[in-house]
């Protein structure tokens, strides 16, 4: 019982940086924008959050550049494929290739080669509810992942019970009706990729300022490929997408436990599950109403 | 007062004069048809009025107050609403929230208020709609009518509908016109654009007739009759000084097709048991209003579709159905409906001259460059093409392009010629240099299926006519017997008309 | 007043362009190593121009340029025909598990035999490894670029599990590849430098692929289908075909570069063998204006930049992590370039 409830602590430790991901790019490819600079974005957002909260001393500076970071290379992207109308793969690529190059040249002009990584001499702290109940591995949590939790509904709600969630989903599915219902069609793919662009960033910030307190190199380790995986498992619905990073949360902690455990099995094959899984939901979202039907699909108008 | 005075609205594309100087008037409670073939500037006055053009001349006087549209929000704050033949829907949102997208009238959404409202919407307007329904799973005679609530919902007085039955099944035209018409009553105008004459017949109290960008008729529907509409819509000079009348075909049969039929994706049957034959040297011509199946028919024979039931023999040999390369086999030439759909824009002259007969100009995989050359060079002098064997296609004009086409479909000397609106948008010159490769292909003794939205070019051209309608064959002339108005009335579907008169 | 029009751009333009990224990408970057506090003159001077003053440099911008060349014809291959290969990456390393397995049973074989034989394992290997998306993109319209992308993580977890299970060495525990056999390892082709075997065989995959894209008609109607999938279709070319063959094709070549990293230069497998060669192969293709000679000269630029990137950490502390932003920064900037081949302007009258 006890080794269940500290793995499902873990799960929710082990997703969070992921929800924040799919939740950032879910909301983004609503809005017709397949973004894989997310990659990339999480890891410089880490990156310039660990820095700015290291030079000022305070998580919060660090927080803020974090989501800024994220907010300005949504922004390159925006102006690379809804105003430019460039290829979204080979731009969104290069925003990855382009961020993280740019964490790692700045790690080694602020921090020489150092080889064990810098960390924070104080980090964002774990909030214990229940504490002294059975419940406590459970509720072992940072704020982060109260508020990514908490985001699920919000971003429900966000979508499906505002005018703005409306318009939002509208420019993804077809572009042309909000447009000639009056809307600016660029200006919500801007405005969904400045939202996602300050969720990515968060997810980046929870591991530099609250999970690990440090930044290395791997720090995002492929988390912005599997947060892409999810929101296609995940229907692109919040909830679903919920589900979906809890699964791969799930999967990983389970992974660790075994090794931990030195349990001798081929733990790769859970890790590499969600992937597989995924590919199968990809090849039946073809007929399934809920794949944005704008993705990849610059906006011109017509005349 | 009219509640809409259009006076001397102009607009010209280039060198093409859409609209010169059209005037129109609509009263209010009113349903006003806007008659007119294809390319006669129906459109194009519509979206002037809808925001989406500005006229070069003229204004616009809405209630007599003069109006500027910039855009189509100008046009809605005004009580304009226009249902195009294309959707402007989301089909994963339901009936409500297509009706409310981009006027929601506040931040938050309330499913059950939108829902209410729109529903109420529809019940003030006496027509029927699940507002809950999601979009996508409604049939297209039902996605009209969000598309006209949405219109309604943004407080619109005078509705335009953009050839509104030409995706509709008879029934949903019935329920559209009631529609209609419980609008009428309610006091809105209501312009409708099309070029039916039985539609116009059933529906409107008032018609404008327009062709070249020109007024040509006023009338009202109780004065008038489907034989004079379409006489005005269609109607003809003199064109008969160069029309063809050497009709001499040779006795074999090259094509023929035998009750062809053909349903789209939404079940409607657009081609009915169409049965038809080309002689050698002969050319046919299929006369039609645009969307009388003429495009489905040109997708069969060219290998882009499969139709339902039915066959096509090319010499005698049956042609299998959906393979282009089928086509080729046969000896078929095609020019497509849309040009840039017949060549690749970014590979060479040269290449895209012997794409359809590559293994020609191929050695062991390898392309033979110097002969691809040659081969350009000569049709290039051959066919007066203006340009360099290396130039890209996407860098030609227009007739360049199609002299292209014609240099690679023409050049094999193939049996069968399927010429589908092969001058389309080309200035007078390059038209005539098509015809002329056309009559010279039906001198050599091959046999040509010309399909043209152009009267005067089936008229010019053709050895026998064959006139289409809804899918069908109504009609067929020899050259030299043709009756000019017996086909507009065909074309327009007002020979039916006519005898239901008659016999009335 | 200038007008900008929508109408091709005149061809010494399009000649510019390159050149025209280029200065962009290293204006830009200027503010990144003035940040480092170095000179960006000198700094480009270590970058562009020192590398080719010493031979060893030289020899060494070869070995760094060999799989980058692979993987960028590989991409070259599939975006030409208008098949977004984002899983070369995962390719080279279906390439690199074949290169390690077959390396190990060719004990005591001549090298005639053996290396052929590495080299279709590893073209096997990486073909069958982009045979699944291939299938999904052309029987059920599945987009390949997520299902490509999502194969090159499955694809590191399962060389994780062959080297933490089945390969990991015995005696060190080491997770790498037992050696492989001598006569599967790639000669060193020029004396007192690492350019191995497998610069020729990019080489030859260039001058193929150049051949078999330019001058056949496979080629030819690959490049049509890549235009124009709608009017090859009318013309004839069976398009399903065409983009299953490309994507096999480009999948076998990514595979070589695999093969290049194991047989000639690790001789074992290990999890680093690429930093991302696949990914920089779409950096290559597409500075490459999708040609293999393009291709080649775009990655020798790119193992210029990185080989000089080392001297230039080394003589100006310049991190040498300015190679790869120089890389994505030079991609971005050529994409939007590129826009302006589709525009000319004109004096307004």
């Amino acid at each position: 019982m006890e080794v269940l409830l500290s793995l499902i602590g873990a799960t929710l430790r082990i997703s969070t940086p992921i929800l924040y991901g799919a939740l950032g790019e879910m909301i983004v490819e609503r809005a017709g924008i397949l973004n894989l600079g997310i990659e990339g974005t999480m890891l410089l957002s880490a990156f310039s959050g660990f820095v700015a909260a290291q030079l000022s001393g305070s998580l919060y500076v660090g927080l803020l550049a974090a989501v800024l970071t994220g907010v300005l290379l949504s922004l390159l992207m925006g102006l690379l494929t809804v105003t430019l109308g460039l290829n979204q793969h080979v731009s969104g690529l290069g925003i990855t290739l382009f961020a993280s190059g740019l964490a790692l040249f700045s790690f080694r002009i602020i921090y020489g080669g150092a080889s064990i990584p810098p960390s924070l001499d104080e980090s964002f702290p774990q909030l214990t509810l229940f504490a002294g109940t059975p419940l406590a591995p459970v509720f072992n949590q940072y704020a982060f992942t109260y508020l990514a939790l908490l985001l699920v509904p919000l971003i429900a709600w966000l979508l499906y019970r505002t005018s703005f969630g409306l318009r939002l989903r509208a420019v993804g599915e077809n572009p042309e009706a909000v447009d000639t219902a009056g809307v600016n069609v660029y200006g919500m793919r801007y405005i969904a990729l400045i939202l996602g662009g300050i969720l990515m960033g968060l997810g980046g910030a929870f591991l530099s300022l609250a999970q690990l307190g440090a930044f290395t190199h791997g720090i995002i380790n492929g988390r912005g490929w599997v947060a892409i995986a999810i929101v296609i498992f995940g229907n692109w619905q919040p909830t679903k997408v919920l589900a979906g990073a809890l699964l791969f949360g799930g999967l990983q902690a389970l992974q660790l436990r075994l090794q931990a455990e030195g349990i001798p099995l081929p733990y790769e094959a859970l890790l590499a599950l969600p992937y597989l899984f995924t590919i199968v939901a990809l090849t039946f979202s073809g007929r399934n109403a809920s794949y944005p039907a704008a993705l990849l699909k610059p906006y011109k108008r017509e005349g | 007062m009219p509640i809409l005075e259009m006076r001397g609205i102009s607009k010209h594309f280039g060198s093409l004069i859409a609209n010169d100087g059209i005037d129109l008037d609509v009263e209010s409670g009113e349903i006003h048809a806007l008659l007119g073939e294809n390319g006669a500037g129906k459109s194009t006055l519509m979206k002037i009025l809808y925001g989406l053009y500005q006229p070069d001349t003229g204004t616009i006087t809405i209630d007599g107050k003069a109006v500027r549209f910039k855009s189509p929000a100008d046009a809605i704050a005004h009580g304009i609403g226009f249902v195009s033949q294309h959707f402007a829907l989301v089909p994963t949102f339901s009936v409500a929230e297509n009706v409310v997208l981009g006027y929601e009238r506040g931040a938050r959404l309330n499913h059950d208020e939108i829902e209410r409202t729109v529903r109420q919407t529809a019940e003030q307007h006496h027509f029927q709609i699940d507002a809950k329904a999601l979009v996508g799973d409604l049939s297209v005679g039902q996605q009209q009518r969000v598309e006209i609530l949405k219109a309604l919902y943004r407080g619109c007085r005078i509705l335009i509908l953009d050839e509104p039955t030409a995706v509709l099944t008879p029934r949903d035209t019935a329920g559209l016109f009631d529609i209609l018409r419980g609008l009428q009553k309610e006091g809105l105008s209501v312009i409708i654009i099309t070029h039916k004459l039985d539609e116009v017949l059933a529906i409107s109290q008032q018609v404008t007739v327009l062709r070249s960008g020109k007024v040509v008729g006023r009338v009202k529907t109780n004065e008038t009759n489907a034989p004079q509409l379409a006489r005005m819509m269609v109607g003809r000079e003199t064109v008969q000084a160069v029309r063809n009348t050497d009709h001499r075909p040779l006795p074999n049969v090259t094509l023929e097709v035998d009750n062809l039929t053909l349903d789209n994706k939404r079940g409607v049957r657009v081609l009915n048991n169409v049965r038809l034959h080309v002689q050698a040297g002969e050319i046919v011509g299929i006369a039609g209003v645009a969307g009388n199946g003429q495009s489905e028919l040109v997708s069969i024979l060219t290998g882009t579709a499969v139709p339902r039931s039915g066959s096509v023999c090319v010499k005698g040999k049956p042609v299998a159905f959906g393979d282009p390369r089928e086509c080729i086999r046969h000896r078929i030439a095609r020019i497509p409906e849309d040009r840039l759909k017949g060549v690749i824009g970014d590979l060479s002259v040269a290449d895209n001259l012997m794409l359809e007969q590559a293994e020609q100009f191929t050695a062991m995989g390898h392309l033979q460059h110097q002969k691809i050359v040659q081969h350009a060079k000569r049709l290039i002098e051959e066919y007066q093409i203006k340009a360099s064997p290396h130039d890209r296609v996407r860098t030609l004009s227009g007739g360049n392009i199609q002299k292209v086409i014609l240099a690679r479909t023409l050049s094999p000397n193939p049996d069968l010629v399927i010429a589908a609106q092969p001058t389309r948008g080309l200035d007078v010159g390059a038209t005539e240099y098509v015809h002329q490769k056309l009559v010279e292909q039906k001198q050599r003794g091959t046999a040509i299926l010309l399909l043209s939205e152009d009267l005067d070019e089936i008229l010019i051209l053709s050895d026998r006519i064959l006139v289409m309608y809804k899918g069908e064959i109504v009609g067929e002339f020899t050259a030299d017997a043709v009756d000019i108005d017996q086909i507009s009335l065909l074309m327009t579907g007002a020979a039916n008309q006519e005898s239901k008169d008659v016999s009335n | 007043m200038f007008r900008i029009e929508r109408a091709p751009a005149p061809l010494w333009m399009r000649g510019l362009i390159p050149l025209i990224a280029i200065l962009i990408t290293f204006l830009l970057v200027s503010v990144l190593i003035i940040s480092a506090g170095a000179n960006p003159l000198s700094t480009f001077y270590e970058l562009l121009i020192n590398p080719l003053t010493r031979t060893s440099a030289r020899w060494d911008i070869l070995m760094m340029a060999t799989p980058i060349i692979l993987t960028g014809v590989a991409v070259v291959v599939a975006f030409a025909c208008g098949y977004y290969n984002i899983g070369a990456e995962g390719q080279l390393y279906a390439g690199g598990i074949a290169a390690a397995w077959m390396g190990t049973q060719l004990d005591g074989v001549s090298p005639w035999v053996a290396i052929p034989l590495m080299l279709l394992a590893g073209f096997v290997a990486g073909m069958l490894w982009a045979l699944l998306p291939a299938v999904l993109k052309v029987r059920l319209k599945v987009d390949e670029v997520v299902t490509t992308l999502l194969l090159n993580s499955v694809m590191l977890f399962i060389v994780s599990a062959l080297l933490n299970g089945p390969w990991r060495d015995p005696a060190s525990g080491w997770p790498q590849s037992p050696t492989i056999a001598l006569a599967a390892q790639f000669p060193v082709i020029i004396p007192r430098s690492r350019v191995h075997f497998g610069f020729i065989v990019a080489i030859i995959v260039v001058l193929v692929v150049w051949w078999v894209m330019a001058r056949t008609r496979l080629g030819l109607e690959l490049r049509a289908t890549g235009y124009n999938r709608e009017a090859a279709q009318f013309l004839g070319i069976r398009v399903s075909r065409m983009t299953l063959l490309a994507a096999l094709i480009s999948g076998g070549i990514a595979g070589l570069a695999g093969v290049g990293e194991v047989a000639g230069i690790h001789y074992y497998l290990i999890g680093s063998i690429s930093p991302g060669f696949g990914y920089t192969g779409i950096i290559v293709a597409t500075l490459g204006a999708l040609t293999a000679p393009g291709a080649l000269l775009a990655a020798l630029f790119i193992a210029l930049i990185n080989r000089g990137a080392l001297s230039a950490s080394r003589e100006l502390d310049v991190p040498v992590y300015l190679s790869e932003v120089i890389q994505a920064v030079l991609l971005l900037v050529t994409l939007a370039t590129l826009l302006l081949t589709r525009y000319r302007i004109r004096r307004k009258v």
